[in-house]
């Protein structure tokens, strides 16, 4: 039996034995490794937008450079401004989900929560928000109406004001029916001392609830699977927990990140990056919904990579994690708030998983599409 | 739906003491190395962290049994020219987008604007054909007997019904050519198989008994569970340990030694063997794919477009052949982390994210780390 926590070297040969060309090759992916990622790709594909590493080399390799912020360079869910010793978040995104309605929301909610959520996730109190629809030719003129009282809804659960907009109308086949892009201002909460490069070996991982609903539910109300099950979307604002969590855990509290595309995995392993830290996850712990698990098993997708629009990770320090659980399971939606793992030293940049099994593995970012296994 | 019945598979004390009953099995000094066949089998030790139970000398090979990894650049080009024909709509699965052909992947082909959707099973693309009957719909079948006859169950129904647009580009393999192949080389290192549990619920274990008869070597067909593998590599030492090379079936809940006599049956009447095909990797192994036979001529992708039919070669350099028999380690292949990375993969081994080559590249240096603080 392996000794718990020593991974196998390379068997039958003790580390000191490594060859020389072997420490070559290690060297050289080592190189590549470190490099900034370029983006060389020839066309956008669909992995461009999915949210692992295609996504990753699109912003590190081609708009940050280009277009290079000291804000900007922290990749966080918010970019920051101060004026006058003021502190500002602000953050922008687009919706063009497919079906524009699901179980448990539609686009026009995602559109508010999910600006709301990016601000929250820097430490942000969401004030006021823009709204930009773009619209398809032929739109019933309903299903508009609909999804601008679904905004209106969501602004006032949100407690933010939609205080600017635009409309524009594209020709049949030009849009989805209708995308929504919504732009957000924040004021920066003094409790909060937010960085997605302040994580410490020690700091706690906690996650907000059971993950991986909005995708499964996304992906089942497509009805391309004839599943069916009883899964909604969670999508929801996250301030009123990032304001408890402020309160219980203040400067303890090292960083937040809401797991959308790209899931949990992803959000751990770009922090994992930014922070030059390893993390070790207990799949175990992670909870998950059986309706979730199960969808996930028969299409051969692991929960850890199916997006959220209403749950995040947080990392908080070990002297306060404790006091930051049990507040945050006091807020509506995070009533399974769990910690799921730790912060480390090595390896770093990776984030490895204990499995339920018990063995031990390395939980990459995701890499294409979240797509399903046929083997 | 409940997925509760799999949780007894997965139960991690029945795991430590299986990992307990392997290391009791093993001569100490003695190295072990088992190849898994099956991509499915690779996925799951990948999963669960099944190696990092085993004793150190006991070391899992990733086999040739990923049948979206080893379709060769040349199949892929063929499918990109069918898909660029004007008016047609092709359907793959979407493990399949992400191979690379000799230039570019489906992925890339559909943002360039070919008609490129990703189906579930073959009876999706039937559907969209029925749904676009001005259109031709071809599908690009692949897998081993495991998904074989649901392709042929299609091509039935297609032809009883009489739908005229619907066409398949076959490009099914078989398992055991590929075995025989990897058996036959002088320079094989391997002590033992871990059988392949899907494609044996349809041709049964029978098929494998030439691995211990002609070659002396122990196969076990396991399912996809973690305790299922554990348990299929005990069984494996076992036999070495007392000497004896066998066919044993640890998936006999789901594999019937003759295996699934009616998907044999339509196979039979839809497919015939070709005289050789081409893997990536392995080169030309002769009857290891199938075409449609002449009754389903009229339904065949390949009789119905004109197609390159190019045979890109592999790049002399690559070894995935040699990493597949456990004759040299990725790092030792002379295009290994230069030519040959991730996110231009050349051979089978890197292409698929848990292809020997492409888990060493991404987690080598890990492997290495003695302590994980």
């Amino acid at each position: 039996m392996a000794e718990r926590g020593v991974l196998r070297t390379e068997p039958g040969k003790p580390d000191a034995g490594v060859s020389e060309r072997e420490q070559k090759i290690l060297g050289i992916i080592e190189t590549a490794r470190a490099k900034r990622p370029r983006f060389k790709d020839e066309t956008v594909t669909m992995a461009h937008g999915a949210g692992g590493k295609a996504t990753q080399t699109l912003i590190e390799g081609l708009l940050v450079p280009a277009l290079g912020s000291e804000s900007l360079e922290e990749l966080g869910d918010s970019g920051v401004v101060r004026i006058d010793g003021l502190g500002l978040a602000i953050s922008t995104d687009s919706f063009v989900v497919r079906p524009m309605r699901f179980p448990g929301g539609s686009i026009g909610e995602l559109a508010v929560n999910g600006t709301v959520n990016d601000l929250a996730m820097a430490g942000a109190e969401p004030i006021a928000l823009s709204l930009s629809l773009i619209l398809e030719e032929g739109l019933p003129a309903e299903d508009l109406r609909t999804e601008v009282e679904a905004i209106a809804g969501a602004a006032e659960a949100a407690g933010v004001e939609i205080v600017t907009g635009d409309t524009k109308v594209v020709e049949r086949g030009h849009a989805d029916g209708m995308y929504v892009c919504t732009a957000g201002v924040g004021k920066l909460d003094d409790r909060a001392q937010l960085s997605t490069s302040s994580l410490q070996p020690g700091d706690r991982i906690i996650v907000s609830g059971s993950i991986g609903e909005h995708g499964t539910a996304i992906m089942l109300s497509r009805g391309e699977f004839e599943l069916e099950s009883e899964i909604a979307s969670d999508t929801r604002s996250l301030w009123p927990a990032t304001d408890v969590l402020l309160s219980a855990a203040g400067a303890s509290l090292r960083c937040m990140r809401d797991a959308t595309r790209g899931g949990v995995a992803s959000a751990l392993n770009e922090l994992a990056r930014a922070s030059g830290v390893a993390m070790t996850v207990r799949e175990g712990d992670v909870p998950v919904h059986p309706s979730v698990a199960g969808a996930a098993e028969m299409l051969g997708i692991d929960p850890m990579y199916i997006a959220n629009e209403g749950k995040f990770v947080a990392f908080v320090a070990p002297e306060r994690s404790e006091e930051a659980l049990a507040a945050l399971r006091k807020v509506e939606g995070c009533e399974d708030a769990v910690e799921i793992g730790e912060v480390k030293t090595e390896p770093p940049g990776m984030v490895l998983v204990e499995t339920a099994f018990g063995g031990k593995r390395v939980m990459d970012m995701l890499a294409g599409d979240p797509l399903p296994r046929i083997c | 739906m409940s997925m509760r019945y799999v949780d007894e598979y997965r139960d991690a004390e029945i795991g430590q003491a299986l990992a307990g009953k392997i290391l009791g099995s093993i001569e100490p000094g003695r190295h072990y190395k088992v190849m898994e066949v099956c991509g499915g089998h690779t996925h799951s030790i990948y999963k669960y962290g099944i190696d990092d139970l085993l004793p150190e000398n006991v070391e899992l090979v990733h086999g040739p049994g990923c049948p979206v990894c080893v379709m060769p650049m040349g199949r892929i080009d063929d499918g990109i020219a069918m898909a660029n024909e004007e008016g047609v709509i092709f359907t793959c699965f979407g493990d399949m987008m992400r191979v690379p052909g000799s230039k570019k992947t489906f992925t890339d082909a559909r943002a360039e604007g070919a008609d490129i959707r990703m189906v579930y099973s073959p009876l999706d693309a039937l559907r969209i054909a029925k749904q676009n009957p001005d259109r031709d719909v071809v599908f690009f079948a692949i897998g081993f007997e495991t998904t074989a006859p649901s392709t042929a169950l299609t091509l039935k129904r297609a032809k009883a019904e009489g739908v005229g647009n619907f066409f398949c580009m076959c490009n099914h393999v078989t398992i055991v050519p590929p075995l025989r192949a990897l058996l036959d080389s002088p320079d094989l290192r391997l002590d033992g198989f871990i059988g392949p549990g899907h494609v044996s619920t349809v041709v049964g274990a029978r098929p494998f008994e030439f691995i211990p008869a002609d070659y002396g070597k122990p196969i076990v067909v396991s399912g996809f569970e973690p305790l299922d593998i554990l348990q299929s590599i005990h069984m494996i030492l076992t036999q070495l340990a007392e000497a004896r090379a066998e066919v044993e079936n640890q998936y006999s809940r789901v594999v019937p030694y003759e295996g699934n006599v009616a998907a044999l049956k339509v196979m039979a009447e839809v497919f015939e063997l070709r005289p050789h095909f081409e893997w990536r990797g392995l080169g030309f192994i002769s009857q290891s794919a199938l075409k449609l036979s002449d009754a389903y001529a009229d339904l065949d992708a390949e009789r119905r477009y004109e197609v390159p039919g190019v045979r890109v070669a592999d790049p002399k350099a690559c070894q995935c052949g040699e990493v597949l028999k456990g004759v040299i380690k990725p790092w030792e292949c002379k295009v290994f982390g230069t030519a040959c990375t991730p996110e231009h993969a050349i051979g089978t081994c890197m292409v698929s994210p848990e292809g020997a080559c492409a888990a060493y590249y991404n987690y080598g240096r890990f492997a290495r780390e003695k302590e994980v603080v």
